[in-house]
Parts: C-alpha cells; structure tokens; sequence
C-alpha cells in the first residue's frame, strides 16, 4: 500500500508541475488542481497508512488512525477547491478581455482586437 | 482582556460580511461602515498593544479547546505590533481609496478590504501553524478580488500570475506543514518549539526539509529572490490604494519567518542550527541588489514602488537572517518603517498616474494638476524609501548596519551601494516626473483634475506617521528590544499555551 500510495503521489505531482509550466492558463490551472490532489493525498498519508482503525483513541483499542490530518485534509480540499474556483473566473476574464489565454505578460504577441483599455 | 484578542479578527469579518448582505447597493453606507470598522480596529489594536506591554503573551483559546488539540490565538508584543501596523495602514489607505474615488470603480471594494484585514490579523495573530495557512487562504482570496478591483486587461492577466504563483504557494505550505505534522505530531506553534528541541536523530533529515519547505513559503510571500517574481506585476498593476494595503501583505512573510525562526527553528536547535539563517542571508543579499537594479530601471512610477518594496524586504531580511536580539529588533523597525514608506510611495504613484496619460518614466510630459504639492510628497516619500538622512529610512537602516558589524564587510557594502543606486532610481524618476514635465511642450490652460483633498489627506497621514517614527526613534527601539527579548526568550509565549505535562 505504501509503494502505491508513494508513486500515486509522485506521479500526481510530476505531471502537476509539467501542466503548470506550460505556457496557457487551462494547462496551468489543470496542473494547479492535480498539484492540490497530491498535496491532499499526502496530507491524508501522514497520519501514517491504517487500516480497520477507530478514529478515536480509546484504552481499549490496539491501535488508532490519526483523525487529525482527516481534518486538515476537509480544510485543505474545501481551500483548494474555492481557489481553483476564483482562477478559473480569472482565466475566463482576462482571456475574454485579452484575447488570448498566453499567461504570461508580454503584450508585443497581443492580437490588436483585444486592445481594449 | 482576553477576549478582546479576538476582536481584530472578528472586526473585519462581521463587517466584511454585513457590507456584502446589506449594504451592497448603497456607496456612502459602505464607506462609513467600513471606515468605522478599521477605526475600530485600530482603536482595539492600539488597545491590545498597550495592555500586552505590560503583560506577558495571552493565549485566546477558540471554542475553549485547550492546547495543543485546539486552535489558539496568542498575543505578543510582536503580533500586537504588526496588528497594530495593520490598523494604521488600513484607516489610511482607507480615507485615500474613498477620497480618490477608486472605491466606486468597482464592485465590493470594502467588503473585500474588510475580508483582507480580517486575514492579515488572523496570521499575525494565530498561535497554531494550520491556522497561519488558513487565515493567508483568507487574505490572499480577499487580495485577488481587490487586485483585479475594476478590471482591466493587463490586471487581469497579472492577476492570473499571481494567483497561480500563490496557489503553487499554499501546496507547498500544505506540503510542509504536513511532513512537520508527520515527524512532531503537533501543529501548534508553542508545543512544535518543544518538540523541534527534542527531536531524535532519526527525525532530523526530514525535519530539515520540512523546515526550509517551511520558510521557502514564507520566502514567497516576503517576495525573496528567486521567489520574487509575482511581486513587481502584482503591485504595479493593482489598484493604487490596494498596493499600499499589500505593503504589509510581505511583511506577514516576515513576520512568520521571524516567528518560527526565532521560537521553532532557533539556531540554538540541534536539529537545523545555522541552516535558515545561511540559505536566508544570500537570498536576501541578491533581493536587495534586484531591488535596487529595479528601481534604477523601472519603467513606469509604479514599477519603481513594487522594485523599492523588493529592495526594502531584501534590507529586512538581512538583518532578519542574523537572528540575533539586535538584528531582529532593526528588522522590526525596519519593517515598520518600510510598510508605512512603501504604502506612501504606491499612494503618491496612484496620485500621479491618475493625473498624467500614462505613468511611464522614458518621456517626460506636461505638468501634472496640483504637480507642486505632489512633488513635494514624492521626494519626502523617496527620501524616507532610499533611506537618506532625516527620516526613518535612514535611522532603520543604520540600525541594521549597526546590527550587523559581524559581517561588514559584505553586507555593509550591499546595503551601501544598493542604496547608493535606488537614490539615483528615485533621482531619475523625480526628474522625469516633476522637472522636465515644466521644459516640455507648452499647453493651453492650466490641467483639470478634481483636487481630491481626502487623497492628500491620507498620504499626508502617513508621511507623519513616517515622521514620527523618526522623531520618536528612541523609544520606539526601546519598545523594539523589549517585543525581541521577550521573543528570544520563548518560554513565556511557550507558558502561555499552557500545554499539557508531557503529552
């Protein structure tokens, strides 16, 4: 479970960060959003990998899985999800004011139609 | 007292969200509400610093779950001063968005700002690590809603940069706080100060790790070299007002870097010793030579603020890398000082570039309306950045050169000459601006502009503020040595937490 958990990880956040560093917003914001993923399934993984665990200490339990990061993971997933929300509006507004969805600023390559102060 | 900690947080967030019901059709409601707001906020802010002056930190416990498994707001002389500093700035930049209009050129401007300060108290003044990522959740969405304030198309593709490159940001917080959760077991500030202290050796590659993982985010949000990129795009495209609010968005970079590298990370800890503070001093060192490189080669007015505001967070780091007392207490002092110096310059660059066609520096054009009182602002506000004598600028940097005799040679070299280059920055583009404009082409009649008297009002307020920071130097340091010693010493912040006997 530890080597699939570990190379589902890497492999999220290996092509996160290829899409992010294409040069258009869609790739950029699809990497952005796998990159959350990653971050959520590690978060949830450092409460160490448990299985059939109460998530409540008790005296007479063996063992318990930490409930903690199961929190942190609802608050990081709940933050990411609204921030993927707001750059998406962002991307649709400057690609419809621009013209064009290039993220970068160089405005030289900007189609004149978009000159829209 | 105690509950009263709460307050600069729940000020704003009360506020922010009745503008936003109630009051989102009807300006003038707005504007009073919110300016009654961050008046309250200061008032409360001003009264929290007087009363943790006399005390030692109080912890605030939410929903009264003890620490370290509930959340805790912990106030110090240090969190107090940076509210407090939050205050000042937000009723300042306040008066100058109503008075230049800028308010009712888009939509929510003050729920958004009420939203931002809300966010901005909460950092400085949480005591739990998760905590600290949540509340720069809430001030950076806040902050992309007033940067893209009235649209535009080049603030809307720079808003997309900064939003990518601050979310790449909260994934890598997230992913550090998690690796710190995964070796300590604790997310609080005070009880991970503990346990860093006492980490086996086992623990202490992995600790390393999340610790630069750590500090690189706040590296980001202090905007040091090679993570400076969002800063000069951002600040120079946003709304005028909004980037004098931002001004004190770096020094939550900072704050949290003085923070945890102070009371979790100390150079005393086996675990990371020297390692912060050497990674820190040369990426400060080269944000101070880019930032004084931008200011000689910028642009457009507001560029030169955004590279000024790089060159002044590279001073801070500076003496923040040293982590000693007297280094620290500089860097606080300087820190203040620039906040109030870099909003004042990015308010005169709104002043200028709402008068002029365009606010670049490679043409000089006719004068400006009211050019005689703007200039005058501009070069007080120049001098006060640059750091030449008499203002402030001068005194915090000779205090951080003072605090850092041990390394002279290079880093009073860097400081001296990048100053030397952002003088002949504010130099040139003064020129420019101000007295070239009076040799350029003549025109017919004397330029229109409505004299927005609040506006000036406002950078007047923080030109005295700069003031006197100056003038009451002394017992400001004074102050300064006290927030840093109780800050070295830790175990009264630790005590405050009131963590359980060997949990």
């Amino acid at each position: 479970m530890e080597a699939l958990v570990a190379s589902a990880l890497g492999l999220l956040t290996a092509a996160g960060l290829y899409l992010m560093l294409r040069q258009r917003t869609f790739p950029v914001i699809v990497g952005l959003t796998l990159l959350s993923y990653a971050v959520n399934v590690f978060i949830f993984a450092v409460g160490r990998l448990t299985t059939n665990m109460p998530p409540i200490y008790g005296p007479d339990v063996a063992g318990y899985a930490d409930p903690l990061p199961q929190a942190l993971v609802l608050t990081a997933i709940v933050i990411s999800f609204g921030m993927t929300a707001v750059i998406v509006m962002m991307a649709l507004g400057a690609f419809l004011e621009s013209g064009h969805d290039k993220i970068d600023m160089n405005d030289d390559d900007t189609p004149a139609e978009g000159d829209a102060k | 007292m105690s509950h009263w900690i709460i307050a600069p947080v729940l000020i704003p967030a009360i506020m922010g969200a009745l503008i936003v019901l109630i009051m989102r059709n009807d300006l003038l409601l707005q504007r009073v509400f919110s300016l009654a707001a961050s008046l309250g906020l200061l008032a409360t802010s001003v009264a929290l610093l007087i009363a943790t002056s006399q005390t030692v930190p109080e912890v605030y416990l939410l929903g009264d779950w003890p620490a370290p498994f509930g959340i805790v707001l912990v106030l110090d002389r240090l969190s107090a001063l940076m509210v407090t500093l939050t205050g000042v700035l937000a009723v300042i930049v306040q008066l100058y968005a109503i008075g230049s209009g800028w308010d009712a050129r888009g939509r929510h401007f003050h729920a958004l700002f009420q939203f931002q300060l809300m966010g901005i108290c909460g950092a400085f003044l949480t005591g739990d690590a998760f905590n600290l990522f949540v509340f720069f959740e809430v001030l950076l969405i806040a902050s992309y809603g007033l940067m893209i304030h009235s649209g535009g198309k080049a603030r809307l593709r720079a808003g997309v940069q900064y939003v990518a490159f601050n979310l790449v940001g909260s994934s890598l917080f997230l992913f550090a706080l998690a690796s710190i959760y995964s070796i300590t077991g604790t997310l609080n500030i005070a009880d991970l100060a503990e346990k860093a202290a006492t980490l086996p050796e086992g623990d202490a590659a992995l600790f390393r790790v999340s610790a630069v993982l750590l500090m690189l985010v706040f590296a980001i949000k202090g905007a040091l070299v090679p993570l400076h990129f969002w800063l000069p795009g951002t600040y120079s495209n946003a709304p005028g007002p909004v980037a004098a609010l931002f001004a004190v968005m770096t020094k939550i970079g900072a704050y949290s870097a003085i923070r945890f590298g102070v009371i979790v990370f100390p150079p005393s800890t086996p675990v990371t010793g020297s390692l912060i503070a050497d990674l820190m001093l040369p990426a400060a060192l080269v944000t101070l030579v880019l930032g004084a490189l931008g200011v000689l080669g910028a642009s457009t007015l507001s560029r030169l603020a955004a590279f000024a505001a790089v060159a002044s967070m590279g001073t801070a780091f500076i003496a923040i890398a040293a982590f000693t007392p007297a280094s620290i207490s500089a860097a606080l002092y300087y820190m203040v000082h620039s906040t109030l110096a870099g909003a004042a310059l990015f308010l005169i660059a709104d002043l200028v570039s709402d008068r002029r066609a365009h606010d670049g520096l490679h043409q000089a054009l006719p004068p400006i309306a009211q050019t005689g009182l703007i200039s005058a602002l501009f070069m007080v506000s120049a001098i006060a950045t640059a750091g030449m004598p008499p203002l402030s600028g001068f005194v915090g940097k000779l205090l951080v050169l003072d605090a850092l005799r041990d390394s002279a040679a290079l880093v009073w070299s860097v400081i001296l000459v990048s100053s030397l280059l952002i003088i002949l920055g504010f130099a040139r583009a003064g020129s420019t601006l101000f007295w070239k404009a009076h040799a350029s082409a003549p025109q017919d009649g004397p330029p229109g502009h409505p004299t927005q008297p609040l506006a000036f009002v406002a950078v007047g307020l923080l030109l005295a503020a700069i003031v006197a920071l100056t003038v009451l130097a002394g017992p400001v340091m004074t102050w300064m040595e006290a927030t840093t010693a109780e800050l070295f010493d830790a175990a009264p912040y630790i005590d405050a937490n009131r963590l359980p006997e060997g949990n």
